[in-house]
């Protein structure tokens, strides 16, 4: 049983690896508990003159559940996957060319859009693009009596009263995105924030060290 | 280009801007001196009309104007088998239509990722605030309720779609009178009788209030078509009449700061009452009128 004066994310259970597919120019594979998703990265490379923008390079996003097509719920995960990615990285230093991103989920037990937004952050690294600064996700969920628990599995999302994801940069840990479920006031997102920036503080430095880990064996 | 530069006068910089050829920059120049192009102030939300049961076929309409974005919503009440995993509950189907008649950029064409996007926004925002109970779609436990088919199509797009959905919603259920259904015992068939029909019951008031933020710094509300496509972010806080926050939709873009986000939060809280008492008003005239 978690309390709530306790930050806790499954960091003990957190899981990345990089460059595990050859065909795209990045990839990787994100494991928080049960939840794995894959990312793989292609870019930047041409783009289709309908689809390309002069100055910026385009960035299309595609999540592909583990069982059937894409649905709407998707295209929602696309668009804030996206839209965080394009704050992060520097398009304007390849106008006129795309950068697909692909997300697999291979499991699904909680906190997805935060694993994906994770496994995004580290396949854009593992491609080499350029980026103003990392983010990664947080996902909040409060339950029926008010606690607020970090990185929730697929059962207490479903008896929590809301939930809620943010996307948190690196330099300035502010909010770069915000995606809630359920009813909450305005004292709660505020806590919440403050929780998941701290929580985030953890899994920047879990980045930090599955980099240094990766490139240590080839020194 | 050697004609060109024949051509250039010194004029001052603020006098060459064009809405067209350099839109960043004319608008930055009504932004310095705090106000926007259609001479609105930055927090200042569009002239809202609404009208309600235009649709005499459908079971509740409503149609809205923000500004020049109208959004028109038709709801049908079919009858359907609930699902297993909720046997005692009914329940509601929405669908955000961005057709090509309402601007250029959409192609005839299955739904592009904004309509989807839009629809599973609003389809979040009606669980996430209980808005109608769900009980109260139910006719037989198990066997029969009712399924509502919410279509929000779009007419004229020029931005703030989501407020707009959001506010037909709402009207067009207030709208809804749903026909009364008897189950007959012996052939267990149910019996609809169209005469008599009852009001559905609204338990949450949400209205949703749209930001935008410009060059990192400035933040906007109600943003028309052109501040959306040169925003930074955008942002909704969707807000009901207990204060509660139903949903803060930030889709990713610039950060935001805390003191910021509270700004948002006052600013539609704000709306809310004005929204709500404008759709009272509205609901109120037309009973007068039946």
């Amino acid at each position: 049983q978690r309390s709530s004066n306790e930050l806790y994310l499954r960091c003990q259970e957190f899981g990345c690896e990089q460059s595990l597919l050859s065909r795209p120019d990045g990839s990787a594979s994100f494991v928080q508990g049960d939840t794995s998703v894959m990312a793989g990265v292609y870019g930047p490379a041409e783009v289709k003159v309908s689809k390309e923008i002069y100055d910026r390079a385009t960035l299309e996003v595609l999540v592909q559940p583990k069982v059937g097509l894409p649905s709407v719920r998707e295209r929602s995960q696309e668009q804030c996957v996206r839209e965080t990615c394009e704050a992060s990285l520097l398009l304007t230093l390849h106008p006129r060319s795309s950068l697909t991103l692909i997300l697999q989920v291979l499991h699904d037990d909680g906190s997805l859009l935060s694993c994906c937004l994770n496994a995004a952050c580290m396949a854009l690294m593992d491609a080499g693009l350029p980026m103003s600064c990392l983010f990664c996700g947080v996902t909040c969920a409060i339950s029926t009596d008010g606690q607020i628990i970090t990185d929730p599995t697929a059962a207490q999302e479903k008896e929590s009263r809301a939930l809620m994801t943010f996307a948190i940069d690196s330099a300035k840990h502010s909010v770069l995105m915000s995606s809630t479920k359920g009813s909450f006031s305005v004292h709660e997102l505020q806590q919440c924030i403050a929780v998941s920036q701290k929580a985030s503080e953890k899994i920047f430095q879990f980045y930090r060290d599955s980099v240094k880990r990766r490139y240590s064996k080839s020194l | 280009a050697s004609d060109v530069s024949v051509l250039w006068l010194p004029l001052p910089r603020s006098l060459l801007t064009c809405r067209t050829a350099e839109p960043l920059e004319y608008h930055r120049s009504f932004l310095k001196e705090n106000c926007r192009p259609d001479g609105r102030e930055l927090t200042e939300f569009r002239t809202t009309t609404l009208n309600i049961g235009s649709i005499s076929t459908a079971d509740g309409s409503a149609l809205v104007k923000l500004g020049n974005t109208t959004i028109i919503c038709g709801i049908k009440a079919e009858l359907a088998n609930p699902t297993v995993e909720a046997p005692g509950k009914g329940y509601i189907v929405p669908n955000v239509d961005l057709p090509p008649l309402c601007s250029s950029r959409f192609r005839p064409g299955p739904p592009g990722e904004e309509a989807q996007a839009a629809s599973q926004f609003i389809a979040d925002v009606i669980e996430s605030s209980e808005v109608i109970k769900t009980e109260d779609l139910s006719i037989d436990r198990g066997k029969l309720c009712w399924v509502l088919y919410c279509d929000l199509m779009c007419l004229d797009y020029d931005g703030n779609i989501l407020d707009a959905c959001v506010i037909a919603l709402l009207a067009a259920l207030k709208n809804t009178r749903l026909p009364e259904v008897t189950i007959n015992k012996e052939t267990s068939a149910p019996e609809v009788n169209l005469e008599k029909r009852w009001e559905l019951q609204i338990h949450k008031h949400l209205v949703s209030a749209s930001f935008c933020i410009f060059d990192d710094s400035i933040l906007i509300s109600d943003p028309t078509a052109e501040e959306e496509t040169l925003s930074t972010a955008h942002l909704t806080v969707v807000t009901d009449e207990d204060d509660r926050l139903c949903s803060v939709h930030k889709p990713g873009g610039t950060s935001l700061s805390g003191e910021r986000l509270q700004e948002c939060i006052s600013r539609a809280t704000t709306r809310q009452r004005e929204i709500q008492k404008l759709i009272a008003k509205v609901a109120h005239s037309v009973k007068k009128a039946q």
